[in-house]
C-alpha cells in the first residue's frame, strides 16, 4: 500500500498506480475536471501515462457557481 | 463621444460595437456570475434572461466522496456562453496562477473558446474581499507570460488600474463597491479618472465594471460613465426574483449604453424651457425674474 494526498485528505491505494486509474473513483465526466500532482497541472492527455506515487500530493477540480 | 452620424443614419440606430476582450467578441456587454443561485434550474433561466452571452465560474475541489450529483455545465448552455473562469477565493499570486492554469485545463479538455482568458482575483482581506494590488499585478505578469488573457479584478484605485494595465491586462476591471455589497458606484470620480486614463491614447481598450451592482440603476450609471462592460452576480442571484432581475440589468445595460453614446446634456444650475417663449399668452412683469422679487 502507498499513501497519497488528494484534495488534502490521505487515500491509501494499493500500489503506484496511473492518474487515470486512481480517477475512476470519480463519477464526474473526465472532460469536467483537471487534476494536478504535486503543484503541475497534468494534462488529460498523459492521465493514463502518468504513474501517482507514494506521498503524491494531488489536487483534483472543477468548475463551480461563481463571480 | 460619437457624433450623430456615427451612431445613427436617417433614424436608424446603428448597432453597437461587440465588447472586445483579447480574442473575444461579446455582443452583450453584460457578464453574469453563476454563484449564489437557489437552484441549478433558477440559475438557468436567469442567465437566459439577462442576455449575456459570458459567464463567469469558479474553480474548487472535486468532493470526491461526497457528490451530490448536480454539475453546473449541465445548466450552461455552452453552445451560447463562453466561459470566463475566475481565481476567486486566492489570496496570493502563487495559488491564483495554479487556479487560472486548472481552470484553463477544464475549458480545454471542454472544447470552450474560454480556456484562453481568466478573471484575476487575488484578494488581500477576507471581510472586505478588497484585492491585494501587489499580488495582483504579480499574478497579472506571470499569467500574460503564460498566454493569459488577463481580466483584472481591482479597487477602484486610478493608479493601481494603471499598474495592471502595464502588466498587460487585457481588461482592468474596477469594483463599484465591494463584492456582494450591493452598494452601487460608490466613487465614481475616480472610476472616471480610471476610464479616462486608460483610455487616453487607447479609446478601445476595455475597462469592465466589477462588483457592487445593487440593482439596474447601478449598471446603467457605469455605462453613463463610458465603462465598456458590466460584470455582475450577487444583485441577480439574491433578487427576490433573480429571473426578472436579470431582465431588468439586460435593460439596464442597453438604456445605459445608448445613453452614452447618445451623450447626455450638461448639468446647468438653471432652468431652460423646452417649449417656446416666443406667442405665450400669459404675461409677466417686464424685467422681472421672479414673480417674489
Amino acid at each position: 500500500m502507498i499513501e497519497i494526498l488528494v484534495n488534502g485528505k490521505t487515500v491509501s491505494i494499493p500500489d503506484a498506480i496511473t492518474l487515470e486509474k486512481v480517477l475512476r473513483s470519480v463519477e464526474v465526466p473526465p472532460n469536467y475536471l483537471a487534476v494536478e500532482i504535486n503543484g503541475e497541472v497534468v494534462p488529460k492527455e498523459q492521465h493514463a501515462s502518468t504513474i501517482v506515487r507514494d506521498g503524491d500530493e494531488l489536487e483534483v477540480v472543477t468548475l463551480v457557481g461563481g463571480g | 463621444m460619437s457624433s450623430a452620424s456615427e451612431t445613427t443614419t436617417n433614424g436608424l440606430i446603428h448597432p453597437d460595437k461587440p465588447l472586445v476582450v483579447g480574442r473575444h467578441e461579446l455582443s452583450s456587454r453584460l457578464i453574469v456570475g453563476t454563484g449564489r443561485y437557489d437552484s441549478m434550474e433558477q440559475m438557468r433561466d436567469s442567465l437566459h434572461h439577462s442576455g449575456s452571452d459570458c459567464v463567469t465560474v469558479a474553480v474548487r475541489r472535486e468532493k470526491l466522496y461526497d457528490r451530490s450529483g448536480k454539475n453546473i455545465l449541465d445548466f450552461i448552455d455552452l453552445d451560447r456562453f463562453v466561459l470566463l473562469p475566475n481565481t476567486a477565493g486566492c489570496y496570493s499570486a502563487k495559488d491564483a496562477v495554479r487556479a487560472a492554469r486548472l481552470g484553463r485545463e477544464i475549458l480545454r479538455t471542454l472544447g470552450n473558446p474560454g480556456s484562453d482568458w481568466v478573471k484575476l482575483e487575488v484578494l488581500g482581506d477576507s471581510r472586505t474581499l478588497l484585492p491585494d494590488p501587489v499580488e495582483t499585478v504579480a499574478a497579472c505578469k506571470e499569467l500574460v507570460d503564460d498566454g493569459f488573457s488577463v481580466l483584472c479584478y481591482t479597487s477602484d484605485c486610478p493608479v493601481t488600474a494603471q499598474r495592471l494595465k502595464a502588466a498587460g491586462a487585457a481588461s482592468v476591471m474596477p469594483a463599484g463597491s465591494p463584492i456582494g455589497s450591493g452598494q452601487g458606484l460608490l466613487n465614481p470620480n475616480n472610476l472616471r479618472i480610471i476610464l479616462e486614463y486608460l483610455k487616453e491614447d487607447d479609446p478601445d481598450y476595455p475597462v469592465i465594471i466589477d462588483a457592487g451592482v445593487g440593482t439596474a440603476s447601478d449598471v446603467s450609471a457605469a455605462f453613463e460613465l463610458g465603462a465598456d462592460g458590466v460584470l455582475l452576480n450577487t444583485a441577480i442571484a439574491h433578487a427576490r426574483d433573480p429571473i426578472r432581475m436579470s431582465r431588468a440589468m439586460r435593460l439596464a445595460a442597453q438604456a445605459g449604453r445608448d445613453a452614452f453614446l447618445a451623450g447626455r446634456i450638461p448639468k446647468r444650475l438653471y432652468a431652460t424651457a423646452s417649449s417656446p417663449q416666443e406667442g405665450v399668452i400669459s404675461s409677466r412683469p417686464y424685467g422681472s425674474q421672479s414673480n417674489v422679487s
